[in-house]
């Protein structure tokens, strides 16, 4: 057993971010624990360009997001271990960890950084019928084969799940050669951002079905064509209206759950809304000095807000690394109004608020024109205009010291006309 | 007028432009109307692919054109990358095909491999 001030389990943008900014705050003995054996965790395979604009203030790949903050972490005296796998993170903040050279370690931690990200939601989970023909892949490891594997899966093929993966997928393999026939989305919008929806379906004239999903998937060895109807407003199939697309290939673009079996395993509580652990306003889980960022907290679709979380829970790790002080108990709990499905964090202790909070939450539908309302017992304290809102953008409040000191237990954050 | 949404940045802005004065609104920054004009009058697009490289340990180098090209011109752009076959080590940045297409744009590696 070695004792180490800060281990951060996932090397990817949260856990880069994370490691950079405790450094900066004067944690020296840091540790990175990756399971691949490079740094930068999911952006390796996004290699279209969208990214850093908040951050760097230019439009960055994936690739060259990552290498930015692999490159400030080597600067810094953060030990990195690469192909190397946590198995399990105890609630008094021993990580275990396991890899070829070393065998089994176990690490005692001061701090605690979970940056384990997320992963892809399977046909299983969303059970579509059919038989078991192959042909069928999530279109993240669709992404991983083309980009990093030089494989491509299929020439025809179907997406459905309308999310930022699968706009980018559609562009991707048309780009390289293929035929993407549709792009099926089960709600009446796509979850993606606008910007994905232009570049990668208008701009290649791949049509986007709304209201509609795959009903049956039919093939012998390999997916022969795929059956998709319209769906009422309850999201059924309505029958009669099946079209048939002749293709070998289906991705599944259909979400991300946060990975958080070794959350769960210490003891973390965690919120159903979100599938990550319940944070307070400095990224702390329920257990004293265990902290959590980027998508295994919650999915994010911006890696700068990512990169932007991981730095206050680097932060807040190295703080809590330094002062050992305990905070009070006391805290605010935020609730969802209207037309709100989320809120991180989740608890705020006025007290450990420096000037301002920003809210990060997601809305249940798309609109246009409303106001964003922050109420405290009935009594609003805060209200911003959003000229456009939608699920797959997520959104952000500001609540300044002053206002929080008049809250009182409850703060709720939700949408109204305007 | 014609509608359009500014994808220079995540915002996604709704643009509404004149198509005969190139008044651009809704933009929430001076890129939205730069974006606006552009893609009334000569759209581009940054592409992004990957080359073959052989003695790194992956398969494929991510690389971009250094600046948005025709957007007419992508297929052609992805069959010049077809071509390419780079060895490893290659560091980001690298220049990996220059002028494509005999336009003025560059085929530069997006990370070290
Ligand atoms: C396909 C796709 C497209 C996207 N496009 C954009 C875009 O255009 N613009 C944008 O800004 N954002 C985009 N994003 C979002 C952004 O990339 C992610 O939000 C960001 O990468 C999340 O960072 P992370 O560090 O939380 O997770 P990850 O990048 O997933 O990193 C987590 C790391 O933890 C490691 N790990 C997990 N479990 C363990 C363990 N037990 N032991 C050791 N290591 C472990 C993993 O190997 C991984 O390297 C996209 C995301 C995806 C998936
Ligand atoms: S107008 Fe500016 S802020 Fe709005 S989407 Fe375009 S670049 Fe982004």
């Amino acid at each position: 057993m070695s004792k180490h001030d800060l281990v951060i389990v996932g090397g990817g943008p949260a856990g880069l971010s994370a490691a950079y900014e405790a450094y900066k705050e004067g944690i020296r003995d840091i540790v990175i624990i990756e399971r691949d054996s490079f740094l930068g965790g999911i952006l390796n395979q996004c290699i279209h360009n969208g990214f850093g604009l908040h951050r760097f203030k230019e439009e960055l790949t994936g690739p060259e997001y990552a290498s930015r903050y692999i490159d400030m972490v080597k600067t810094t005296s953060a030990i990195i271990k690469s192909d190397s796998m946590v198995l399990h993170v105890t609630d008094n903040k021993e990580v275990h960890y396991v890899n070829k050279d070393e065998g089994y370690q176990i690490i005692e931690a001061k701090a605690v950084i979970l940056a384990m990200g997320c992963r892809e939601r399977t046909r299983g989970a969303i059970s579509i019928p059919g038989t078991r023909a192959s042909g069928v892949f999530t279109a993240g490891a669709c992404q991983k084969y083309v980009n990093m594997d030089g494989y491509l899966v299929g020439k025809r093929i179907v997406i459905l799940g309308s999310g930022d993966i699968g706009l980018i997928m559609a562009r991707r393999m048309t780009l390289e050669g293929c035929k993407v026939l549709a792009v099926v989305e089960l709600m009446p919008y796509s979850n993606g951002l606008n910007r994905n929806v232009v570049q990668c379906l208008n701009d290649f004239n791949i049509p986007l079905y709304l209201s509609h999903t795959v009903t049956d998937l039919i093939g012998k060895n390999r997916v022969e064509k795929v059956i998709v109807s319209k769906v009422d407003e309850n999201r059924k199939p309505i029958k009669g209206t099946e079209m048939e697309f002749e293709c070998d290939t289906l991705l599944l673009s259909v979400g991300l759950i946060p990975e958080n079996e070794l959350s769960k395993e210490a003891g973390v509580e965690l919120d159903r809304r979100t599938n990550g652990p319940v944070v307070y306003e400095n990224m702390e889980t329920s257990i004293p000095g265990i902290f959590a960022c980027g998508n295994v907290l919650h999915v994010h679709d911006l890696v700068d807000n990512v990169s932007l979380e991981a730095s206050k829970a680097g932060k807040s790790a190295a703080k809590y690394i330094l002062s050992k002080k305990e905070l009070s108990n006391d805290y605010i709990n935020l609730v969802n109004g209207n037309e709100v499905s989320y809120t991180c964090p989740q608890k705020i202790r006025k007290d450990n608020v420096d000037d301002v909070i920003e809210v990060f939450f997601r809305v249940r539908s798309v609109m246009k024109n409303k106001r964003i309302l922050v109420k405290s017992n009935g009594e609003v304290i805060s209200k911003v205009m959003r000229l456009h809102l939608a699920p797959g953008e997520m959104e952000s409040v500001k609540i300044t010291k002053e206002q929080l000191s008049t809250c009182s237990d409850t703060i709720e954050i939700s949408v109204e006309e305007d | 007028m014609k509608k359009l949404i500014c994808i220079t940045c995540p915002r996604g802005c709704h643009l509404e432009i004149d198509e005969e004065t190139l008044d651009v609104k809704g933009n929430a920054c001076p890129r939205g109307k730069e974006y606006g004009i552009n893609e009334i009058t000569n759209p581009k697009r940054t592409i992004t692919s990957t080359v073959k490289i052989v003695g790194a340990e992956i398969n494929r180098l991510p690389v971009k054109t250094d600046k948005p090209i025709a957007k007419s011109l992508m297929f052609d752009v992805m069959k010049e990358l077809d071509k390419i076959c780079v060895s490893h080590p290659i560091t980001r940045g690298t220049v990996i095909i220059s002028n494509v297409l005999g336009s003025d744009v560059n085929i530069i590696a997006c990370r070290d491999l």
